[in-house]
């Protein structure tokens, strides 16, 4: 029994040792010296870069300090999150409005700062949801998303939402090629019937509102990752696609089959040409955009109707590719813009590409064949050289702007670092264990911050304390502003970030909003003032217009609401200080509580579904007399005469009082 | 039983205020401490009538500038009025009528506009607040619109009590 129990113990070991090379780590052989000092932000201290992260499965994203690893805040993106209301308010369930209907769920990828001038400029957050294709932006003013824009005929939207160096566009590709539009056919006719598309989405650099500015249609492939020019190469975007084989069953060894997958080389300058020229072909298709508006805080949502298709048989010179070995996964641009850094799953190799050499095999024609009107340039042509042997299973590459790259490996669950112009392996570091995406602040773009780098990994096992069957994934902070890279911290992450983007604190604190001007609230049932608390009855809709002040709600007794009513408590904070939301929850509420900050107006339906009183209350500990922040609202039968009456210190106020209050304010 | 209670609110309101005192890091140095219990023991500081703030002198004038009464009406309808009265009766604060033959204007608008500070530094402030037990919040009102309140205020003294700016002469 016992040898039983050792065999099993030594075979775990094996599969361990095979699965993460040696095992646990033992830490003192990882961390040395000041590891602790250099993460460490003292109490009151702030820290030097905020780190955005996306959440996968979580829907949401978060915003952590570094070097801390301090959790700052949880953004609600693509998921409710019924912890301040967001999508069961009423201003906000707009935001979950697509053509499949309201959809309260997603799963989040890749997060993409603004940027000018190839930096990041901290004005905006661009982030996908991949199951029901839509791209959101989040006001890094506010930290609150404010809009969501669906993509029209896609599916499977992980390659996006990738953003060029002055914020002109967003680009997308899809993951999986399905019928456009979609029909009824048999999934064996994959290779008649399904095709690809990349999307262009455009930013308002005043505003920031996006707009699908045009779909360029392309083979049946799967777009997998992308990235844009920047300097030279800016007006070009770069996306590796995988399943080559137009494979649609047992992807993992169907679409394993080629020597080389392709990689798309996008001329958008040209598209914005051939759009001009009127060469796109207006396509009618349903999609939603959801819009938060500054003033009102309410989400108006649009359906659109129509998109404009590009073709490449029409538009020559304006799609090519280029081969790629195997699987490619990540495809990155280094921060001169010359070299671009292809990723295969499956490689042994990397390949890096030269941005001159491919304009230079383009200019001479160097094609080594063509599929559907694009052509193919020679694999060799387009190459700078390739990294030989530097792991397995290369994944992302990010750059600190020294001349150096760092590219995870899932496989043999490390960092490399290495020169981009030499092709040479300079130092590799464990992560616990398996790094997907790794970001390095400015890490994309044409100036890192080259002095972190944080690696995310897929495998957690036993980092941390056991939590059960579900860990927090993990994250590894190295400071890489010497010739080696350090291992510094180790922190658990929500849900499952994919990509991050790091930038310097000094972008955005400045400019954080600490309260909503109450005189610039335009919602239409805000309560601007205690006086203009008070319910109305509209047939079985009662609007009750609340305020919230330290510390009581006003008005806090309403009676005459009777069953079969629908209640809406707008509540307007009348607060203008930082940092003094109030709460909202109704008991009984079948959707959430309310979290309204200072000069905000937010609304909770009610439909109360029992005669009695029934209790609401503040829910955010806002002052001293907090507890005594509360109220009753009477429910009585349908059938009832109870007067329709609100009130507060007992200065209470029926329909007839109202009817004069607003003759008088009438005149 | 009654007593219990009260003290427990004053231990609480006095740290939720030391607390919230402490919020405003970005404007202060960050090397202030603050020492406990500071702002409800040390009541022999000499209080000054036209309280702490930027305001220092306020130009009264007879008749009042009726456009200050209203756009000031306005901003306490907005802002105010949740807590303070027009008559004298006490709700959340203390009711208006008559502040103007209480306090000297300068007093009321460093009141309405640096707050914060008042309620941590100013005798008169704390004593209201040991009265009051919540701390009156900042609105965000500028000087010119606590102006304009002051107007109102004045208008409404004449209308409550029959007289207004007696505190002047403080």
């Amino acid at each position: 029994m016992k040898n039983v129990k050792l065999i099993s113990l030594m075979s775990i070991s094996v599969v361990m040792l095979l699965l993460f090379g040696c095992g646990k780590k033992d830490v003192s052989n990882v961390v040395e010296g000041n590891a602790a000092e250099q993460a460490y932000v003292a109490p009151g201290e702030y820290d030097e870069f905020y780190a955005f992260m996306s959440g996968g499965y979580s829907g949401q994203i978060t915003a952590y300090g570094l070097p801390s690893g301090r959790l700052l805040k949880e953004i609600p993106v693509f998921s409710k999150y019924p912890e301040n209301g967001y999508g069961y308010s009423e201003e906000t369930k707009g935001f979950f409005k697509t053509s499949y209907g309201h959809v309260p769920w997603d799963d989040s990828h890749h997060i993409e700062l603004s940027q000018t001038d190839g930096e990041f400029d901290g004005r905006w957050l661009f982030v996908n949801g991949n199951n029901t294709p839509r791209i959101a932006r989040v006001d890094l003013k506010t930290f609150e998303t404010v809009e969501i824009l669906e993509i029209p005929d896609v599916a499977g939207l992980h390659c996006a939402p990738f953003i060029t160096e002055n914020s002109e566009y967003l680009v997308s590709g899809t993951r999986f090629s399905v019928p456009i539009p979609q029909k009824d056919v048999s999934i064996s006719t994959y290779k008649e019937n399904f095709s690809g598309l990349i999307n262009y989405v455009s930013v308002d650099q005043e505003s920031g509102e996006m707009d699908l500015a045009f779909q360029i249609e392309m083979p049946g492939f799967n777009y997998d990752l992308a990235r844009n020019g920047k300097g030279k190469s800016h007006g070009w975007s770069f996306l590796t696609t995988y399943n080559s084989e137009q494979a649609y069953t047992l992807l993992e060894v169907n679409a394993s089959q080629k020597d080389k997958d392709l990689l798309a080389i996008v001329n958008w300058k040209k598209a914005e040409e051939y759009l001009k020229a009127g060469k796109g072909k207006e396509r009618t298709t349903s999609y939603y955009h959801n819009l938060m508006d500054e003033g009102s805080g309410i989400v108006e949502s649009k359906e659109m109707t129509k998109t404009t298709i590009l073709d490449p048989k029409d538009c020559p010179d304006m799609v090519y590719f280029i081969p790629v070995p195997k699987s490619p996964h990540g495809c990155d641009v280094d921060p001169t813009g010359e070299y671009i850094v292809g990723n295969g799953k499956l490689s042994a190799d990397m390949s890096i590409y030269s941005f001159d050499k491919i304009m230079a095999a383009i200019e001479a024609k160097d094609f080594a064949g063509e599929i559907d009107g694009i052509q193919i340039i020679n694999y060799e042509s387009g190459l700078h050289g390739i990294l030989k042997k530097p792991g397995l299973g290369p994944l992302h590459t990010e750059f600190d702007g020294k001349g150096n790259a760092y590219t995870t490996f899932f496989i043999s669950s490390e960092v490399v670092k290495w020169d981009v112009q030499k092709l040479e392996v300079l130092d590799r570091q464990s992560t616990f264990y398996s790094p997907g995406h790794l970001v390095i602040p400015g890490g994309e773009t044409r100036k890192p911050y080259g002095k972190y780098l944080v690696a995310m990994n897929k495998i957690t096992k036993d980092r941390y304390l056991p939590t059960g069957p579900e860990l927090a994934h993990s994250a590894q902070l190295f400071d890489i502003s010497g010739d080696k890279m350090k291992l510094i911290l180790d922190f658990p992450t929500k849900g499952e970030p994919h990509y991050a983007q790091s930038i310097p604190a000094s972008k955005i604190q400045p400019n954080s909003k600490k309260f909503f001007p109450i005189e610039e609230n335009e919602h239409p049932h805000a309560a601007k003032g205690e006086g203009q608390a008070k319910v109305i009855r509209d047939g079985n809709i009662v609007r009750v217009y609340m305020t919230t002040i330290r510390s009581h709600l006003a008005p806090d007794n309403i009676e005459g609401i009777k069953m079969g009513d629908t209640v809406y408590f707008h509540v307007t904070n009348l607060e203008q200080d930082w940092d003094v939301p109030h709460g909202f929850a109704v008991q009984g509420a079948n959707n959430a509580e309310l979290l309204i900050m200072p000069g905000q107006t937010r609304t909770l339906k009610w439909v109360p579904n029992r005669v009695g009183v029934l209790a609401y209350y503040c829910t955010d500990f806002c002052s001293a007399l907090h507890q005594e922040m509360s109220g009753y609202v009477r429910v009585s039968p349908a059938n009832s005469d109870v007067k329709l009456m609100w009130g507060l210190n007992n200065e209470n106020q029926d329909e007839e009082t109202l009817r004069e209050m607003l003759k008088q304010q009438g005149k | 039983m009654n007593k219990k209670k009260s003290i427990f609110i004053v231990t609480v309101a006095s740290m939720v205020g030391l607390m919230a005192a402490c919020g405003g890091k970005t404007d202060q140095s960050k090397s202030t401490t603050t020492t406990p219990a500071k702002s409800m023991l040390e009541e022999k500081k000499v209080a000054d009538p036209k309280g702490i703030g930027e305001v220092k002198n306020v130009n009264l004038t007879d008749p009042m500038e009726e456009s200050m009464i209203v756009s000031g009406k306005a901003i306490y309808e907005m802002k105010c009025s949740a807590c303070h009265k027009l008559t004298d009766q006490r709700v959340v604060g203390p009711g208006w009528a008559g502040v103007t033959n209480r306090r000297r204007p300068e007093w009321i608008m460093n009141m309405i506009t640096n707050v914060d500070v008042m309620l941590e530094e100013d005798p008169t402030a704390q004593k209201l607040l040991e009265e009051c037990l919540t701390r009156m919040p900042n609105q965000g009102v500028t000087v010119g619109d606590a102006r304009s309140i002051l107007e109102f205020m004045r208008k409404n003294d004449v209308e409550k009590v029959g007289s207004k700016d007696e505190a002047i002469n403080q």
